[in-house]
């Protein structure tokens, strides 16, 4: 008796361990970027950083240190991949809970899974190759390396993470209010648009919100397809680099403990913050949601 | 006890195995711009002479000047001439650099095969790339507004063409591409495009014309695909890549720069997308003992 419940604690304290060390890895990540940020944010001043345009590290002349252009274009990219991801994604996961047959569903769901494993990397050479020459085609423009065919492609990133977790969602509404709502005659276009899917309403804005996560932290998809000009963005038809294009295009190359060096690891900051705040707000939202269905 | 034995014999033979090695190992030091070149050259003189231990590091070309200065390297790397105050440091220490040109660095500047702009001045091609011309018809094209594509920040082209053809800030719409390949595709994609280039990537590629580019308002348009252009140092976009040595070399360091400068080691200069040296370096070249 005694030594299972030796084992108990033993076990206990291991994943209370491991727990742990997920939180002290976060906070050093956290403190490291810092440590490494503040020393550029004091010299060139947090205003200059985060409301002036122009990132120019290398200059010819006088180097500037401004992200305004970038963090627009990191939330251009975003946002146009949401707006492609969240209806395609939404209907999807709702076709996969409620109208296909069991055979369609054993057979799309590993596949939804499968576009999850594609490479970036592959993703951002289709960016190249196909999405970008057929953009230049349809809208006219002489070259297709803009913010739309980042948006596309990360659309397509963000896919799988919004189908799975959506449906998962949908799954764990209650079979009674479906059958309440049939009861009441109700077709099974209604009870999935206005049952199902509000009672899963904060299911699917977390399953979203990740999905978005995964979006802007995205690096070698947007690096390859979306030109990267410093420019401020004029449109979605404009090139854009993203926060992530520019930390990985400088930072193999930069001086170690320079200004550039420590913008950088603001850039890096600024990036880390808004994931998590990101995350953090699904997590709180999906929490919620399941405690409303109990 | 049993173990510190054995670490310190694993320690003691480390030291016997590599100390001679090194001692015999040449050192090359210096520009980014080449060292692929040199590592590339040096690969293929090691294949041939098994005995000869190469180490080619980068740093930068003052980075290599600094070194063989202070006897750390015997060639170093530069993609500009030493200047005046490395010199007087350098004879302080008894160092006297002797100069090599082993390739030259050139650019072509390539446009999309349906241009009917096939001819710029060294300022017009500043002028576009700074934005300040933004199109076409304004250096006798077509009516559409012009891309830049150029390369990202941390390639030396970027800066290499900066300082020679700019003098001035890039565009900000310029579009950064990951490599010289990577350009030549976008700019064979879009007709309104205009990128700079290796020689070696111009000439591969279909569909692209190659610009003729003339020094100033007045002079002659030159190719870079014209090697007789290229060899009489008409063609403006180009600057010569130098070894330094300390004084005249002697045993393996020569016999290494000797292989760079053989009809082998030129071709591998053009292999990489530089140009191969000219009459007028060669002649230069000679006077250091080659």
């Amino acid at each position: 008796m005694k030594i299972k419940r030796i084992k108990e604690k033993v076990v206990e304290g291991l994943f209370f361990l491991n727990g742990l060390i997920v939180i002290i890895i976060l906070a050093g990540i956290f403190l490291l970027l810092l440590k490494n940020a503040l020393p550029g944010l004091k010299e060139i001043g947090l205003m200059e950083f985060l409301a002036t345009g122009y990132w120019n590290p290398d200059a010819y002349g006088k180097a500037t240190y401004g992200a305004l252009s970038m963090l627009v274009s990191t939330g251009m990219v975003t946002i146009g991949s949401l707006l492609i991801a969240v209806p395609l994604g939404i209907g999807t996961a709702a076709y996969l809970s409620d109208v296909a047959s069991p055979r369609v569903r054993e057979i799309a769901k590993p596949v939804v899974e499968i576009l999850a494993g594609i490479p970036s990397v592959v993703l951002g050479f289709l960016g190249i190759v196909l999405v970008g020459p057929l953009l230049a085609k349809l809208t006219g423009t002489y070259n297709g390396l803009n913010a739309i065919n980042g948006s596309i492609l990360l659309a397509v990133m963000a896919l799988p993470t919004i189908i799975s977790l959506s449906e998962d969602a949908l799954n764990s509404v209650p079979r009674s209010y479906a059958e309440a709502s049939l009861a009441l005659g109700a077709n099974k276009w209604q009870t999935v648009t206005q049952v199902k899917v509000p009672a899963a309403a904060s299911g699917i804005v977390a399953a979203c919100m990740l999905g978005m996560g995964r979006a802007i932290g995205e690096t070698m998809t947007v690096l390859m397809a979306t030109g990267n000009a410093a420019q401020f963005p004029t449109g979605f038809l404009s090139s854009v680099k993203t926060m992530t294009s520019t930390i990985a295009i400088e930072l193999g190359e930069v001086a170690y403990f320079t200004t550039h060096f420590y913008m950088l690891f603001s850039v890096g900051l600024v990036l880390f913050l808004i994931t998590f705040v990101i995350n953090l707000i699904s997590d709180i939202v999906f929490n919620k949601h399941m405690k409303m269905l109990k | 006890m049993k173990t510190t034995l054995l670490f310190t014999m694993f320690l003691a033979s480390f030291l016997i195995g590599v100390v001679p090695a090194n001692a015999a190992m040449i050192q090359v030091k210096g520009s980014d711009t080449i060292i692929n070149l040199v590592q590339k050259e040096a690969e293929v003189f090691m294949q041939a002479d098994p005995s000869a231990k190469i180490a080619v590091t980068g740093g930068g070309s003052g980075t290599g000047i600094a070194a063989l200065i202070n006897g750390k390297c015997d060639i170093a790397n530069s993609s500009r001439t030493i200047n005046a105050k490395e010199i007087e440091t350098a004879l302080a220490n008894n160092v006297s650099p002797v100069r090599i040109v082993i390739a030259i660095d050139g650019l072509s500047v390539v446009v999309h095969s349906t241009n009917s702009v096939s001819k710029l001045t060294m300022d017009q091609i500043g002028a576009i790339y700074r934005g300040e011309i933004k199109n076409w018809s304004e250096v006798g094209g077509a009516n559409m507004p012009i891309s830049l594509y150029g390369r990202q920040s941390n390639s030396g082209t970027y800066g290499f063409f900066r300082e020679m053809v700019l003098k001035g800030e890039y565009a900000q719409s310029m579009k950064s591409m990951n490599g010289s390949s990577q350009i030549a595709e976008a700019v064979k994609s879009d007709p309104s495009g205009i990128g700079y280039v290796g020689v070696g990537y111009a000439k591969a590629a279909a569909g692209l014309t190659v610009v003729s580019v003339a020094a100033n308002a007045g002079s002659a348009y030159e190719s870079p695909l014209d090697e007789t252009a290229v060899d009489n140092g008409k063609y403006p976009i180009a600057r010569p890549l130098y070894q330094y040595v300390n004084g005249t070399p002697t045993g393996k360091v020569k016999d290494l720069i000797a292989f760079e400068l053989s009809a082998q080691g030129q071709q591998i200069v053009a292999e990489e997308g530089f140009f191969v040296i000219t009459s007028e370096y060669k002649a230069g070249n000679a006077k250091a003992g080659f």
